[in-house]
């Protein structure tokens, strides 16, 4: 991203949000065009998506984009390139839960699908938006993971899988490219408020989501700032990393039932 | 095939009870000899005597430097060698931060973290000495998350899962094998205070044994896990491994 701190964190910088019509992705979008970026806009859901560009403006647009298609992605890019001359970031958040089944109820092919959008797609955005980036003079890249890519989540065997590779791919990317001044982070969103979520029915209030240590549901909002910080130059020496974003729900748990006790009792 | 750990020699710290008892006592059927230390020196004397000729006792402070160098010379005095070191010793307890007592901070920290680091550095030249060895740390399911009221009991086991790693790193070229061992709540003296071997919150349903912890420190302590340096093994029935809510809910994408 260019822009000194004084300014706008993605002052005239050119990004890319899959997923972008709802959900964390359209969070994302708001919040990078709040932060001075123009915003490719790209999802299957074309009329949410196409509103959300119309919405705001000028310096955002969209474009129908499959994430499984190598040839999608690529007139993502070209689009992308030929409006804005350049693309400085990617956020590879385009994702889809599947269903929650114990693993041996889970069908392959459910497992497939599910592992070929939310991880080959993201190993399809890192091939062909990465050469773009490159010629841009480098770039960040932050892959949408989850908190089931930090820990094991009973009933995300496809979900959980997929997860657990794009932490894996993250940093193989950030290895590969951090001489090309490309950067590659992953953020793991823990339990949020968006449609893959609203089938369960929680509440967003102080105290409505006891199983994390925060007590609550997160906000869009709340991981979409978290990626724009990646993606802007605050984050210039930050490669590799993975950053949950879950009211420290991966941390631990909640609280133990042992009471406090007394010292000295050895093993 | 089970594990087989004949010929060697081993010194197991805080073995008078619990699990490093249990630990000798595995590693004396599988054919070590084996040196227990404790500060508990009637319970630890007595475990050792039930061992026969196999075993012998050392009262051993692991906070002390010279208590250390005397219980490896008890090794390698009364068994010709050192093979293996068992980390084990530890004290326990828990309190919020905010209402923890400093000096109890400082027991937690010089019996969990610095004894097994004055361990290693005792214990280093006897296992090159003997060509190589295993060093097997207990740290704790503490030393792999966050558990509440885990502050000073945590911030040592998680910092002896990263002296584990590197003096892995240091001691691998002279063919010694350190690793950690992360138990969860273990029916000891330790969690005695629960009053109960149910355990929801473990995936397994239940409490372990420390049998079945000596089993994963047996293994580590021979030569079957002869390429394993570095590495973190929990032993807590599943409790760290993520998490179990919510599995009603059906289909959805975004």
């Amino acid at each position: 991203m260019t822009g000194r701190p004084a300014d706008p964190a993605l002052r005239d910088g050119t990004v890319l949000v899959t997923g972008g019509a709802r959900g964390l992705g359209a969070a994302a979008v708001r919040a990078a065009v709040a932060a001075g970026a123009r915003v490719l806009v790209t999802d299957v859901l074309a009329d949410e998506g196409a509103a959300l560009a119309r919405e705001l403006g000028d310096r955002a647009r969209f474009l129908h984009h499959d994430v499984t298609s190598e040839d999608d992605w690529r007139a993502a890019v070209a689009y992308a390139t030929a409006t804005w001359g350049r693309i400085d970031g990617l956020v590879n958040n385009a994702g889809v839960s599947g269903g929650l089944h114990a693993v041996e109820e889970q069908t392959a092919e459910e497992f497939r699908r599910v592992v070929d959008i939310d991880l080959t797609g993201v190993f399809l955005g890192l091939r062909t938006v990465i050469p773009a980036m490159r010629e841009s003079g480098g770039g960040s890249i932050v892959n949408v993971s989850s908190a089931a890519g930090l820990m094991g989540l009973v009933g995300t065997a496809g979900y959980g899988a997929a997860k657990w590779g794009v932490r894996g791919l993250t940093r193989i990317a950030a290895v590969e490219q951090a001489a090309a001044r490309v950067r590659v982070n992953s953020v793991h969103p823990g339990m949020i408020h968006t449609p893959m979520t609203a089938h369960l029915g929680l509440g967003t209030g102080e105290g409505d989501y006891p199983a994390v240590p925060m007590g609550r549901v997160g906000a869009p909002g709340e991981i979409a700032r978290a990626v724009v910080f990646l993606l802007s130059d605050a984050a210039s020496y930050v490669t590799g990393a993975e950053l949950a974003v879950d009211g420290g729900w991966t941390t631990g748990p909640v609280r133990a039932t042992a009471p406090t006790t007394d010292p000295q009792e050895d093993r | 095939m089970p594990v087989d750990l004949t010929g060697k020699v081993a010194l197991i710290t805080g073995a008078a009870r619990g699990m490093g008892e249990a630990e000798a006592r595995l590693f004396a059927a599988l054919g070590a000899r084996v040196v227990l230390t404790d500060v508990r020196e009637a319970e630890g004397g007595a475990t050792a005597a039930s061992l026969g000729a196999a075993a012998r006792f050392v009262r051993h402070d692991v906070t002390d430097e010279a208590s250390w160098n005397a219980a490896v010379a008890a090794a390698v005095d009364g068994f010709g060698r050192l093979d293996v070191l068992v980390n084990n010793a530890a004290v326990y307890s828990t309190s919020p931060i905010e209402d923890e007592d400093p000096a109890r901070l400082d027991t937690l920290l010089r019996v969990n973290l610095v004894g097994p680091f004055l361990g290693i550095r005792a214990a280093a030249p006897a296992l090159r000495a003997s060509g190589g060895g295993s060093i097997v740390n207990i740290s704790s399911q503490a030393g792999l998350q966050g558990i509440w009221g885990h502050g000073a009991y945590g911030a040592a086991k998680w910092g002896l899962r990263g002296l584990t790693k590197t003096a892995a790193l240091e001691l691998g070229p002279d063919g010694i094998r350190v690793n950690s061992v992360h138990p969860g709540a273990i029916a000891t003296a330790m969690t005695a205070h629960l009053g109960t071997t149910s355990h929801p919150a473990a995936p397994l349903g239940r409490v372990g044994e420390p049998e079945e912890v000596a089993r994963l420190v047996a293994f580590l302590a021979s030569d079957d896990s002869s390429y394993l340096s570095g590495a973190e093994l929990a032993v807590d029935g599943g409790a760290s491994a993520g998490r179990m809510p919510l599995l009603a809910a059906k289909e959805a994408d975004a």
